[in-house]
């Protein structure tokens, strides 16, 4: 698609400033010492994140990967209309429970991270952080059209259209937004890749770690964070 | 009607517009930015209009001007009134009203954030309200375009197709063209 109206020009001169107590600079201590601080690298590992390598024996890997698919455990973190399609799941209704899946309120505690409907760069920050701090091995899951093309906010100012481009997706499940029903079935296949040996999310997001970088700080403008969360 | 008497008891002094009802319980009137506050006063302290519903903002870019308004509303008669102050869009600058109702801060941080009307004065109104780190103009002025923006900015999966539904039913029911 061509632009409508093509004399519009976004503006990409401006560069944000970085937030003021974000920047490095002396300050005093308590007892009396000058000492210079720089936030984003004082409190924060700077170690990108590196390649899990599989096990030799192929069988062995086999068995971490059947291991991994039966135990997937979600972050609960809803982006957007889809966060309520995933209600019904936890009750007794549809029962995600059954099939050993879980939802959990931290990222430390979660492997699969489903981002749930649209997100506005504001949003993608959060998705990002959270991700980044979830413990490998760790899938994404991207429902609803919005996460594939953009859906409806095809032309909104704040809404990224792709989410493969900043995250690793594995799987995406189609609808807008998909039922539960649809949730499970995506989740059954996502076990099957997994055992497949194809979730492989984790490592293809720290092997292209400087092109998912790039693209992230293409969009978020207001980059307040170190650039590995971990 | 209610309405009409109170907006013949208030045109003299705050040099009101006509008086447009929608149905019965609704109507706008335009008033002059210097008699804004006076009239917004008047009409909580003494005429029971004590809610503030909204204030919002449209922009008339070929008249140059922005619109705001402000609904009140007065529970106890069940009457909206809608007031309309027109803004010069060249330097878009209003008159906060956060001491009349604090709800009002709020409004006027998304008119700032969303419009760039100023409201000095205001409580927190340079701090961003929605948006992170937006350095563009604002979004809902219409000379930001929306799609131009998001095309030049975020990444497009190929494969999204738009027909004109006048085109495409042409070609589905008469492919011969005729």
């Amino acid at each position: 698609m061509k632009d409508v109206d093509d004399k519009f020009l976004k503006n990409i001169e401006t560069e944000f400033p970085l937030r003021e107590e974000l920047r490095p600079r002396r300050v005093t201590t308590p007892d009396g010492q000058e000492i210079e601080i720089e936030p984003l690298k004082d409190y924060f590992c700077e170690a990108a994140p590196k390649v899990h390598p599989k096990a030799y024996i192929p069988i062995v890997e086999d068995f971490y990967n059947w291991a991994r698919a039966n135990s997937l455990w979600i972050l609960g973190f809803g982006t957007g209309c889809g966060a309520i399609e995933m209600r019904p799941l936890m009750t007794p209704r549809f029962d995600a429970y059954r099939y050993g899946i879980q939802w959990r309120p931290t990222p430390r505690q979660a492997n699969l991270l489903m981002i749930s409907g649209y997100l506005s760069v504001k949003t993608l920050k959060r998705a990002i952080r959270a991700y980044e701090q979830m413990q490998g091995p760790k899938y994404v899951v991207g429902l609803g059209s919005c996460t594939i093309n953009g859906g409806m906010y095809w032309d909104s100012y704040n809404t990224i259209k792709r989410l493969d481009q900043y995250l690793p997706v594995d799987l995406y499940i189609a609808g807008c937004m998909p039922r539960p029903e649809a949730l499970l079935a995506g989740f059954m296949e996502l076990k099957k890749l997994i055992k497949a040996g194809k979730g492989e999310g984790a490592n293809k997001y720290a092997e292209n770690f400087a092109t998912y970088k790039a693209n992230q700080k293409s969009v978020i403008k207001d980059w307040d964070m170190p650039d590995y969360n971990w | 009607m209610e309405m009409r008497h109170l907006h013949a008891l208030l045109k003299q002094r705050h040099s009101l517009g006509q008086l447009e009802p929608k149905g019965g319980k609704l109507a706008f009137v335009t008033v002059p930015r210097e008699n804004l506050r006076g009239l917004l006063t008047e009409l909580r302290d003494v005429h029971g209009f004590t809610h503030l519903v909204l204030l919002t903002a449209v922009d008339w870019m070929e008249d140059g001007l922005f619109q705001l308004t402000y609904m009140l509303n007065n529970r106890g008669r069940d009457m909206t009134l809608g007031i309309r102050v027109m803004l010069d869009r060249q330097e878009a600058q209003g008159d906060s009203i956060h001491d009349l109702w604090p709800t009002a801060a709020t409004y006027q941080r998304e008119l700032k954030e969303m419009f760039g009307i100023d409201f000095p004065g205001s409580p927190r109104i340079d701090e961003e309200f929605i948006l992170e780190g937006w350095t563009d103009l604002p979004p809902y002025r219409r000379d930001f375009d929306s799609l131009a923006y998001s095309q030049q900015t975020y990444a497009e999966r190929p494969g999204r197709v738009t027909h004109d539904p006048r085109e495409y039913m042409k070609s589905k029911l008469y492919p011969d063209g005729v």
